[in-house]
């Protein structure tokens, strides 16, 4: 099979909707933040799989595998994103998933260079629009990461 | 490092690769060229599997009940398709079905969400691909959760072999137009939500519903449920397993996909002859037939009628 992408001459679509993985990893409550972020991929034009709350980085692989997702987007907000968030990015490595993740909710911003050191493609805060969210999803796949 | 190759990743996806299945679906969701050779290799090998369609109104507890059932069936790789809208404003969608899922199953249950992407019928064109593939990897028995609202329901029906209705305690209310429909339908009814009152009053709407208007030889079971608890599932799995056993003994199952792929090569047609005349449309110039509508020297009606004779030339000509 030569490509598996290439654009349809069937479907009246210009481009694939992007498809998004959001989850919270452990016992964090807060997913206020991810519902908002859910909304404002899905009124991008995005296809949000939204896991929720309490999951493991098994479980966002598995789902990541099945729904053939483009990216993985975190929300953490219990202070554990610098043990988490590189366990995550080495999981998708493991499994040789190549898509990104991206981070959100409170995040220090000393914490920042750590994490994108770590491999994690984008770190928003508080306050971050609507605009801001979009671009960073989008950024973080178009950006050559490991190739897929 | 070459992609694989379609045989490799069906290979591989029946051996359980959960990543390569995942990639022969997003080629069929895209209805692009692969997916048109995704389905014919996987339409080799489907015909295996049972395809439980499991509907009713939103929020009625179809998810719940659709992992529970994955997880009793007891089979060795079940195979969830959950498909919600998009938004027919951005084309974006919220897929969070796999919430009420994900603490049910076992790890071998492979989940896979689907947005209708804009299709018009509220189905997504690609769910008897999408199927279709996860049959060919050997997954068995495939549960397709999809909103109820009016017309979906049959659209359901005509890609499963056994349909599941979801109703809950108050139902009858709410649906009172399309009764008839849904009897159609149903092959299995289910009141979930049974920890709610008056789930016996459902039960007897039901009943009353069926004693008027049921036809042939299988009559709907009704199973009570609180999904929630797991209450009841073990039940409404076998009711499942019932009609399976009806569906294979009267001939009802070969009738019923003999059917089913009739339709969707009707749908097919009927896909391909719209796409063909949006480009017709699109490539006409001034002194066309849709010119000549933009100046009031043709309707709309007679050029389509035109177009139409040029698309399809073996169309009877009018006397
Ligand atoms: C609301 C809230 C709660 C609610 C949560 C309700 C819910 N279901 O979400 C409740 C009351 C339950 C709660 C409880 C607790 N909370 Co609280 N809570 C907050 C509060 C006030 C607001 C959070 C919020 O919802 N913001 C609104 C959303 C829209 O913003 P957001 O989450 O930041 O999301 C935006 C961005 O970050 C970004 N984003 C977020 N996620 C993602 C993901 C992706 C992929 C992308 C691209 C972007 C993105 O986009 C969003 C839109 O701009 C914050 C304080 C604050 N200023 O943030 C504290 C806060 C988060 N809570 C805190 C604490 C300590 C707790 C408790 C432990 C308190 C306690 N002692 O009991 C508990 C823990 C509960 C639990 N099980 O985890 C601390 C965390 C401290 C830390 N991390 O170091 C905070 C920071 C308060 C503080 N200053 O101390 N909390
Ligand atoms: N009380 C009660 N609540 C239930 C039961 N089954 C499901 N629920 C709850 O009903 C809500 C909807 O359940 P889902 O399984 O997501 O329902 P659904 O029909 O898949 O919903 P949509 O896909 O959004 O249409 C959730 O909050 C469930 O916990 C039940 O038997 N009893
Ligand atoms: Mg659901």
């Amino acid at each position: 099979m030569s490509e598996t992408s290439g654009t349809s001459p069937l479907s009246s679509v210009d481009s694939e909707p992007l498809r998004v993985v959001l989850a919270k990893l452990g016992f964090d409550g807060h997913d206020r933040g991810l519902k908002v972020v859910a909304r404002t991929l899905r009124d991008a034009g995005m296809e949000v799989i939204y896991l929720g709350l309490r999951q493991t980085t098994d479980s966002i692989v598995a789902a990541c595998e099945q729904e053939d997702a483009d990216v993985i987007g975190l929300s953490m907000h219990n202070a554990g994103h610098l043990t988490l968030a590189p366990r995550m990015v080495q999981a998708v490595k493991e499994a040789n998933l190549g898509v990104p993740v991206v981070i959100g909710g409170i995040v220090p911003a000393e914490d920042v260079a750590v994490l994108i050191d770590a491999g994690v493609a984008a770190v928003l805060g508080p306050g971050a629009s609507a605009e801001d969210v979009v671009a960073a999803v989008r950024a973080a796949v178009t950006r050559p990461s490991p190739a897929r | 490092m070459s992609p694989p190759s379609l045989d490799e990743l069906f290979e591989s996806a029946r051996a359980g690769n959960r990543r390569s299945l995942g990639r022969l679906l997003t080629m069929v969701e895209r209805q692009d060229d692969n997916a048109a050779k995704v389905s014919e290799r996987a339409h080799r090998d489907a015909g295996q599997a049972r395809v439980i369609g499991v509907t009713g109104a939103p929020g009625s507890g179809k998810s719940t009940i659709t992992g529970r059932l994955a997880a009793v069936s007891g089979a060795e790789r079940p195979a969830i398709l959950a498909i919600d809208p998009s938004s027919p404003l951005t084309g974006g969608a919220i897929l969070g079905d796999r919430i009420r899922m994900d603490n049910n199953v076992s790890s071998s249950t492979f989940i896979r969400s689907m947005a209708t992407r804009g299709h018009a019928g509220g189905l997504a064109v690609a769910v008897p691909d999408a199927v279709r593939v996860l049959d060919a990897a050997g997954c068995d028995p495939i549960i397709v959760e999809t909103v109820g609202v009016g017309q979906v329901e049959v659209t359901v029906a005509a890609a499963a072999d056994t349909t599941v209705v979801v109703v809950t305690p108050g139902w009858g209310d709410a649906v009172q137009a399309n009764k008839a429909g849904l009897l159609e339908v149903a092959d299995i009814f289910v009141v979930n939500k049974a920890d709610r009152p008056d789930a016996r009053g459902a039960r007897r709407d039901l009943e009353l519903m069926l004693d008027l208007g049921h036809r042939g030889e299988w009559r709907a079971p009704i199973v009570l449920t609180t999904a929630t608890e797991g209450e009841g599932i073990d039940d409404l799995w076998s009711e499942i397993e019932r009609h399976t056993s009806f569906l294979h003994h009267s001939g009802e199952l070969i009738r019923r996909r003999c059917r089913r792929r009739r339709s969707e090569v009707a749908d097919r047609i009927e896909l391909g002859l719209r796409d063909r005349a949006l480009r017709i449309i699109e490539a006409q110039s001034g002194e066309s037939a849709l010119g000549r509508v933009e100046r009031h020297e043709l309707s709309p009606a007679a050029a389509a009628e035109q177009l139409l004779a040029a698309l399809i030339p073996d169309n009877p000509p009018e006397e």
